[in-house]
């Protein structure tokens, strides 16, 4: 019997959410003001949640380590975001994107939760077309729609390649006009490093000022992180480069289970690696996909001429080019899910058919749709997204073809929640990226967008009333309980701690160490040698960190080098636990690949008679082993099949 | 596209302890620097050097690094974002760059945006002037559908270039007067176009342009400056925009 109650309602799946509404408890108006929510993130999720708790009447604080809430790497997404609306009258419904998103997922998802999202995902685009969001129209004056990879529906809506920048900007301003009401204290340029507890609740939180190098106390009733992923555990991302896993660290170190670490994808459309001076990695949307076709050489001389700088891809005949995706995935195509995508190109770069100086990219091609749509089209569609690839590589994507690579992007795996979007800390809750719950091993894209805006508009503002109804006698919390003090000096000793080591070497020469352990060991392809070859360099890195690290300036004041030290040290540790899951999961499933588990024509091989559950990982103690617990998934409505894009 | 190498810069960086402390320039000098690498790597290297000696690393603001959240603000070479056209600082590439040159850095200068350390500016007051009207008063749920509005292609278009503003202030730090008006132009714009803004238009010209003003940014005096520099390109036809609703709500008064 496992600890873990995931709380799915019971009933048919298409009622739970609908007959859980009308169950959990609600809290009153008058009650309302008295109570008070910590919000840590201001991406989509977290934006959207302390907006809407707000106009709820709950006293909200939001947090942002960024100078802007607006500034959050939500910010960043392109491509789109989904939604069962069925617009373009392409049989599209609530039952078929839940199903694409289970099965997306490789079938390693709740369906409890993956229906409430997909459930929802249509009142998404309605709240964001009300706040003026101006996502892409027809002529006719309706929502456009675009394809996106791993489904064969239209059902994507878009703002050119800005999605992310649009809908955030929608939350951000439902935010500005809460902080504007003074419904919301609005805390920039500050990090949340500890979650305070009293009698087993999350009560509040321990912050530093990034300005003042204050560290300050924050008490509330309930806690919700919603401070994203942990993707730059490899150093080399499409995440920011302030983007980190702390908030969901420090949660997994009061006691929250961290759940299936080892999901992580890797996005198939980024600008390849150019040399040893890279700090960060750019992505170009997956909706790409829809009109470039990938391709690399058919004759391996004609891969090193172009690994040589010896020849141009637009000399390689028609015959000469291998379309890999469509040869091997011909309902799919080019529009195959990321994880699929990824591992074929990994899979012909390896093979030695890699295109430029590194033998490390592949070719996505315009020029066919350019001749069959006209490029005004194309720009129209893509424009922006060539402008920065052209800006970055230097070359026109309207004349070449563009080179990308894979790189680490997202990160299915989380905190652990249940139903109600709780932590296993009572009062403490994750939403969007930070939390595990509706994607499984692999996310579809333009789903991101929908999950975060799903937690935070639709989920979170009617789940969080179930606990505070039973809150409405706590009185404000005191920051001077000995809870406080004691995660306030455990806060203060660390940042000492790091401060006084004096070593030798950067932050950056850790965090880039790291990075090369993960990326090959616990990156795109896994077995069982390199997992634990990198758990024991992972352990070595970690003491060679905290005896030499080298942080310059003080505490008291704007050090970017001590926050980057603070999370490179969370980083060192959530890799650890990252490998062990990685180890533990003897099966191939959507981002994990263990070379192990493979079927005879190379595609990822799952183990549903063992692998059909969601690790929870257990904090234990400072440098002792985790522990693993189970949630055993259950499948009513969908039945298991190897997963199949040909 | 052919990648060279940069055998020596030199950067002349602005240092600044903290808001209120006196800065002045300090001169480093990079090393064999790839033209493919981005200005902000450049500046990771050199930050990297710096700590190795045990020197301080020059403060500087930056996030996404694909030019989309607005948050690198740095003054290079005389402009706002550097020498490239329709770029964020972030996006700005060392082979925009000579051999042997001498690459002056400072933070974006405005009364409005202090200067916090070295080169990163506190841009709080974009904040405020949104607080004051910079959205459409629609709470969560109860909205309609989505399609239930038609709106016509040429205005979600217009909305959208409006609306892709990233609030960086290079407007503002690029503009003699230090205006705001390009910044808060896009919002108000951006939201006038849509038939879910129009309602309380008048209301939001009304409040956000008095906000601009109290916080001590300067007026237009129309030398389209702010344009020329904005890395997305917000025209200043919104600014004709922004009068135009401006003067609209105040003869409605």
């Amino acid at each position: 019997m496992t600890i873990l109650n995931s709380k799915i309602p019971d009933g048919p799946l298409v009622d739970k959410w609908t007959n859980h509404k009308a169950k959990i408890k609600v809290v009153s108006p008058a009650n309302k003001r008295k109570l008070e929510i910590i919000v840590v993130g201001t991406g989509l999720a977290g934006a959207s949640a302390a907006a809407s708790l707000a106009e709820l009447g709950y006293n909200v604080k939001a947090f942002c380590y960024q100078d802007s809430p607006r500034r959050a790497h939500s910010i960043s997404a392109q491509g789109g975001i989904n939604a069962s609306k069925n617009y373009q009258n392409d049989n599209d419904s609530v039952q078929r994107l839940f199903y694409d998103t289970i099965k997306g997922g490789d079938y390693r998802a709740r369906e409890g939760n993956t229906f409430r999202l997909a459930e929802v995902s249509g009142s998404i685009i309605d709240q964001c077309v009300a706040q003026g969001v101006p996502f892409a129209r027809e002529y006719g004056g309706n929502l456009a729609n675009r394809s996106f990879g791993g489904v064969l529906v239209s059902r994507t809506f878009y703002a050119r390649g800005q999605t992310g920048q649009q809908l955030l900007i929608g939350a951000y301003s439902a935010l500005n006009r809460q902080i504007g009401k003074g419904a919301i204290e609005m805390y920039e340029r500050h990090e949340m490093l500890d979650i305070v507890k009293i009698d087993g609740k999350a009560r509040g939180i321990i912050a530093r000022d990034m300005v003042s190098g204050e560290i300050k106390r924050y008490g509330a009733h309930a806690v919700v992180v919603a401070s994203g992923g942990y993707g730059n555990v490899f150093f080399l991302s499409t995440n920011a480069m302030g983007c980190n896993g702390g908030a969901a660290w420090q949660s997994y170190k009061r006691g929250a289970y961290m759940s299936n670490p080892c999901y992580v994808q890797i996005h198939p459309t980024c600008i390849p690696v150019h040399g040893d001076q890279q700090s960060k990695l750019t992505l170009m949307s997956e909706s790409l996909r829809n009109d470039g076709r990938i391709w690399v050489p058919k004759k391996k001389e004609d891969a090193e001429k172009l690994q040589k700088g010896e020849m141009h891809p637009n000399d390689i005949a028609e015959e000469d080019r291998d379309f890999y995706l469509e040869r091997r995935y011909p309902s799919y195509g080019n529009l195959v899910p990321r994880d699929v995508a990824s591992r074929a190109a990994k899979e012909r770069c390896d093979a030695g058919f890699g295109v430029n100086n590194t033998g490390l990219a592949v070719y996505l091609d315009f020029k066919y749709s350019i001749k069959r749509l006209g490029k005004d089209v194309i720009e129209a569609r893509y424009g922006n997204l060539f402008q920065m690839y052209e800006k970055i590589v230097d070359t026109n994507p309207y004349k070449e073809p563009m080179m990308i690579y894979p790189a680490i992007h997202y990160t299915m795996g989380g905190t652990w929640v249940d139903y109600n979007l709780m932590t296993s800390v009572p009062g403490l809750y994750s939403i969007g990226e930070a939390n595990f719950s509706d994607h499984g091993a692999n996310r579809l894209g333009a789903s991101a967008l929908m999950q975060g805006l799903a937690d935070g508009y639709f989920v979170l503002p009617y789940t969080i009333g179930d606990y505070l109804a039973d809150e409405i006698q706590t009185p404000k919390t005191d920051i001077n309980a000995p809870e406080f003090t004691e995660a306030h000096k455990s806060v203060s000793d660390r940042l000492d701690r790091l401060m006084s080591i004096k070593g030798s070497k950067p932050v950056d020469y850790f965090h880039k160490n790291l990075g090369k352990i993960m990326w090959d060991h616990v990156g795109m392809s896994r077995n069982e040698e390199g997992l634990k070859k990198a758990i024991k360099m992972i352990a070595e890195l970690k003491e060679e960190f905290w005896k030499d690290v080298l942080v310059p300036g003080e505490q008291g004041e704007i050090n970017q080098e001590l926050e980057k030290a603070g999370r490179v040290a969370d980083f060192i540790e959530l890799a650890d636990v990252m490998a062990r899951d990685a180890l533990n999961r003897n099966e191939s499933c959507g981002g994990h690949f263990r070379e192990e588990s493979v079927t005879d024509e190379g595609e990822a091989k799952r183990n549903d008679e063992t692998g059909t559950f969601v690790s929870a990982w257990e904090f234990k103690g400072e440098n002792k082993e985790p522990v693993m617990h189970k949630e055993e998934l259950v499948f009513e409505n969908v039945e298991l099949t190897q997963r199949s894009y040909k | 596209m052919a990648e060279k190498i940069l055998k020596e810069i030199k950067v002349q960086a602005w240092k600044q302890k903290n808001a209120t402390s006196k800065g002045k320039f300090e001169t480093y000098t990079v090393k064999d620097i790839s033209t493919d690498t981005s200005f902000l790597e450049m500046l990771d290297i050199l930050n990297y050097q710096l700590i190795e000696e045990g020197k301080e690393p020059i403060a500087f603001d930056h996030d996404c690094r694909e030019g989309i959240c607005g948050t690198c603000s740095l003054y290079i070479n005389g402009r706002a974002h550097g020498p490239d056209d329709d770029i964020t600082t972030c996006q700005l590439h060392m082979r925009k760059f000579k051999e042997g040159e001498t690459i002056t850095i400072e933070p974006f200068r405005a009364k409005s945006f202090p200067v916090i350390k070295d080169l990163m500016v506190d841009r709080h007051a974009f904040e405020k002037i949104l607080y004051s009207g910079g959205f459409v008063s629609v709470n969560t749920g109860g909205v309609p559908d989505g399609n239930a509005i038609p709106i016509s292609y040429d205005d979600a278009e217009a909305a959208m270039d409006a609306a892709s503003c990233i609030g960086c202030g290079a407007c503002v730090a690029t503009c003699k007067n230090s205006s705001a008006m390009l910044f808060v132009s896009a919002k108000v714009s951006h939201l006038a176009r849509l038939p879910q803004g129009q309602v309380e238009a008048a209301r939001r010209a009304r409040a956000m342009v008095a906000k601009m003003d109290e916080l001590g940014f300067g007026n237009c005096s129309n030398t389209g400056a702010c344009e020329v520099e904005c890395p997305k390109g917000i025209s200043i036809a919104n600014i004709a925009k922004l009068n135009r609703e401006y003067l609209k709500a105040k003869i409605a008064e």
